[in-house]
């Protein structure tokens, strides 16, 4: 007979990125997964697929990305945590109802393994390419939450970071990883239950009657009624009012826009995290996310073996991008340096945010992970 | 005047919604209304009934019904409902949509949720055109008739949506048009206390944009065309009934079989420990 | 022990991937060292070229990749062209002799040592197992991981019913090295 796993694997296990993903997703409560197979992020639905009936969960492995988006939402308005994992060609299908759930306010999570791009690119090579598109690939105007891991123990980290957010802020919160952390593989230490701290939506304080499905709290948020739970929830994509009704006018869609953005930009020291190293006497900065942050730490602890005065600023989260921190950077520093696997995209936000104060150099990379040596070399540069 | 009637669908419609955005002469009204008696009649717990559609002027639905409504993007009620259904099994989950949102933008979601067999209930409004765009041709749009997009006849062959609904694996499939108000209210109450993926097709008028241009007169005209030339043929092979501009209309049931559902088949896995569904 | 890098090169189907995922899981979980396992694949599941590498070792280790490497395991003539110029002066080089010919010359430092794995395996029983010959070569001609933690990683990553014939197959190999480097059992 086979052994059933339990729902939280606690103990040290030899996991890639996306299979630290599943297990952060289950250990986060998710109980429903729906996905299509795409490289390299498939793994992530195979693993569910054994997972899911384990945990009493539902995998379903839907005809495309636009109905894996839509389902997850869909379960997650019966009160399941529910997620999908795709790469490009699956995340740009993926956009429009990505829209849906920031405009019905439904958590969730996506998470993208990004591999190189444009169309059907580079699908077992990596990329950091989807950055922007992570940002403003739905059409309108909205706010996203975005958490770039860089190991596979931070796959399962953020991916539970991921869950917390989404539930707190109502929205689906991406993931964005890539191919070298989702298929790479290291110690993922997996906690007990009790030291994983877990946030659920808050859940209407009233009376049926008295419910309003998008009338915010204090911190922007609605509180969210399920399918089932009695309250008549009315939603739509449609510009709505507090009932949920659709209302056609600038009045109504201003209001609401401006809520959408509100609850993330007036609580971003709640959700922005960042990690730093060796920046209090830094003259130059290395500005990174994701795998690039790995080649980052080796050529900034080179640089400091060499006598340059080098730091690391790594965005835990990219969106809401940090602009007050690189801002603060920019004033004291000769130079941010920013490498991508892309051909410069957060270097654009970089640039914006240090508003003059300082040189910005990009270190653009395709298809592979910057070298440590390729930074240090700028670092070096930029010293003399 | 007498203001203080209650109106039978009161409590299932949300009052303060009124009035629709439907034109009138349009099918709508009346199609909707079989819905409500037949989701009052099925005894179902309306605290466990949702309602799901996509875009289109029957994707308005949702916002009138007095239950939980989910009206989401053009062409993804169904796997917006599959997750909704299958996250929690106990609800009823009906998707009330059209014939462009469900079968041409929405047609891959269509036939693989019926391949599953998930446990959802398909009522589609077929008007023959996308009225709420102004009325141009879609995937069921007769040969020959004359909308926006197809000014000299259109040229595409139709889906025969019923035909498309059995080849698919639905496990109820049904055609009536909007003046069969009682077997069209009766058939929908059969479907939401059937296990499996049920479809229902309503043909119904569009005097606004389909009616005027193809010469079909008022709405009324259309509802007195489907009373002279809807042939009630039960159990049919659906092969046999397709609809053409000025032909007859075959209505009906057409399937009505059980097998497992997409839940039923799941795996069971024995000696399971103690991880139930987490509601959030 | 100061991080090492490790390389292990073949075509796919031999099991390249599992002999690294063996390999870093003994590392990491059993003998409680840090490690850090890629790989490079091409489209194809099968007779592509394929590679793992492994970094283990008890620093942290940034940097992923493997840029130059200590160790290299060979498993075919193409990974043997493709990786021997990369090896670290006074590195270890182990292949299987039937599958790879030496086409270079070495530094005296660096210790060359060849196994015919996949015959040694067909004897066994099962020509899938060469990978784990590999292993048992590697750990200890290497001594950089203990047997006992190479073994339970092998028992907890082959399918049940095979554990004994892998466990078999790594004990071949690491015979084998004992005597390819007369150290004693």
């Amino acid at each position: 007979m086979t052994m059933i796993r339990p729902a939280i694997r606690t103990g040290e296990h030899f996991f890639n990125g996306d299979v630290a993903c599943a297990e952060g997703a289950i250990a986060s409560g998710c109980r429903f997964f729906a996905g299509y197979p795409i490289t390299p992020a498939t793994e992530i639905a195979e693993a569910m697929s054994a997972r899911m009936p384990e945990v009493d969960g539902i995998f379903i492995q839907m005809e495309d990305e636009i109905a894996s988006m839509n389902a997850i939402l869909g379960a997650s308005c019966a009160g399941v945590k529910s997620m999908t994992a795709t790469s490009g060609p699956g995340f740009s299908l993926m956009m429009e109802n990505f829209g849906l759930g920031i405009m019905m306010e439904i958590p969730a999570v996506l998470v993208n393994i990004q591999r190189g791009g444009p169309s059907t690119g580079l699908p077992t090579i990596t990329g950091q390419q989807d950055m922007m598109q992570a940002r403003w690939g739905s059409h309108g105007d909205y706010e996203v939450i975005a958490l770039s891991p860089c190991s596979p123990q931070e796959m399962f980290d953020f991916t539970i970071k991921a869950f917390n957010l989404s539930e707190k802020y109502r929205l689906p919160v991406l993931v964005m990883a890539d191919e070298i952390v989702g298929h790479m593989m290291e110690k993922v230490i997996i906690p007990e239950k009790k030291d994983i701290h877990l946030i659920s939506r808050k859940k209407p304080a009233v009376a049926p009657e008295e419910y309003l499905m998008y009338q915010p709290e204090a911190d922007h948020v609605p509180p969210m009624a399920n399918a089932g739970d009695g309250y008549k929830v009315i939603t739509t994509g449609l510009t709505h009012d507090e009932k949920g009704y659709p209302a056609m006018n600038a009045e109504a869609h201003e209001k609401l826009i401006k809520r959408l953005c509100d609850k993330i930009i007036k609580n971003r020291s709640d959700i922005i995290e960042y990690e730093e190293r060796y920046i209090d006497d830094a003259e130059i900065v290395v500005i990174t996310y994701g795998i690039p942050a790995r080649s980052t730490l080796r050529a900034v602890k080179d640089a400091r073996n060499a006598g340059i005065k080098a730091g690391m600023l790594r965005l835990i989260t990219v969106w809401p991008f940090y602009e007050e921190k690189v801002f603060e950077l920019a004033g004291k520093t000769h130079a941010l340096i920013v490498p991508e696997i892309n051909n410069g995209q957060i270097v654009r936000e970089v640039e914006r945010s240090a508003r003059g104060k300082t040189k910005v150099i990009p270190i653009r990379k395709f298809a592979e992970m910057h070298t440590p040596q390729e930074i240090f070399k700028v670092i070096k540069e930029v010293s003399k | 005047m007498i203001h203080s009637e209650v109106h039978p669908m009161d409590s299932l419609i949300r009052k303060d919604r009124m009035p629709h955005i439907w034109c009138s002469g349009c099918g709508l009204g009346t199609n909707f209304t079989c819905y409500l008696e037949a989701l009052k009649k099925s005894g179902i717990p309306l605290d466990k009934c949702v309602i799901v559609s996509g875009i289109g002027c029957a994707g308005r639905a949702p916002g009138y019904t007095n239950i939980d409504s989910y009206h989401t993007t053009h062409g993804r009620a169904i796997p917006f409902a599959t997750g909704l259904k299958l996250a929690n099994p106990e609800l009823s989950v009906t998707i009330f949509s059209g014939d462009g949102d469900l079968f041409a933008i929405g047609g891959n979601h269509f036939i693989h949720a019926a391949r599953r067999n998930i446990d959802i209930n398909i009522i589609c409004i077929n008007n023959f055109n996308y009225g709420m765009t102004g009325g141009q041709f879609g995937s069921t749009t007769p040969l020959g008739s004359k909308t926006t997009t197809s000014p000299y006849g259109n040229y595409e062959h139709p889906f025969n949506l019923v035909y498309v609904a059995a080849a698919s694996g639905a496990v109820y499939v049904a055609r009536w048009t909007t003046i069969h108000v009682r077997r069209l209210a009766s058939s929908i109450e059969e479907a939401l206390l059937k296990k499996g993926f049920t479809f229902i097709e309503i043909i119904s008028p569009c005097p606004t944009n389909f009616g005027r241009r193809n010469k079909l007169g008022e709405g009324l005209d259309e509802l007195k065309y489907y009373r002279n030339h809807s042939i009630i043929k039960h159990f049919i092979d659906p092969k046999e009934a397709d609809l053409t501009l000025n032909g007859e209309i075959i209505v009906g049931k057409f399937v009505d079989i059980d097998k497992p559902t997409f839940l039923d088949n799941q795996p069971d896995l024995s000696q399971k420990q103690d991880n139930k569904v987490t509601k959030t | 022990m100061k991080n090492i890098q490790i390389k292990i090169g073949g075509f796919g189907g031999q099991g390249i991937v599992l002999a690294g995922y063996i390999l870093g899981k003994a590392a990491s979980i059993h003998d409680k060292k840090n490690a850090t396992l890629t790989q490079s694949y091409g489209p194809e599941s099968r007779g592509g070229s394929c590679s793992a590498q492994l970094i283990i070792g008890n620093d942290e280790i940034d940097y992923p990749k493997v840029s130059q490497p200590d160790i290299l395991l060979i498993m075919s003539q193409e990974a043997y062209d493709k990786f021997t110029p990369e090896l670290t002066k006074g590195g270890i080089l182990l292949y299987d002799e039937d599958l790879a010919k030496p086409t270079n010359n070495f530094g005296k430092t660096t210790r060359v040592h060849s196994i015919p794995a996949t015959r040694y395996a067909e004897e066994i029983g099962k020509k899938v197992v060469a990978n784990i010959i590999m292993l048992g070569f590697f750990t200890a001609i290497s001594g950089l991981i203990s047997p006992d933690a190479m073994k339970k990683s092998i028992r907890s990553s082959t399918p049940s019913g095979f554990e004994e014939l892998n466990v078999k197959a790594f004990d071949r190999g690491y015979e084998s090295g004992l005597t390819k480097t007369n150290q004693k059992k």
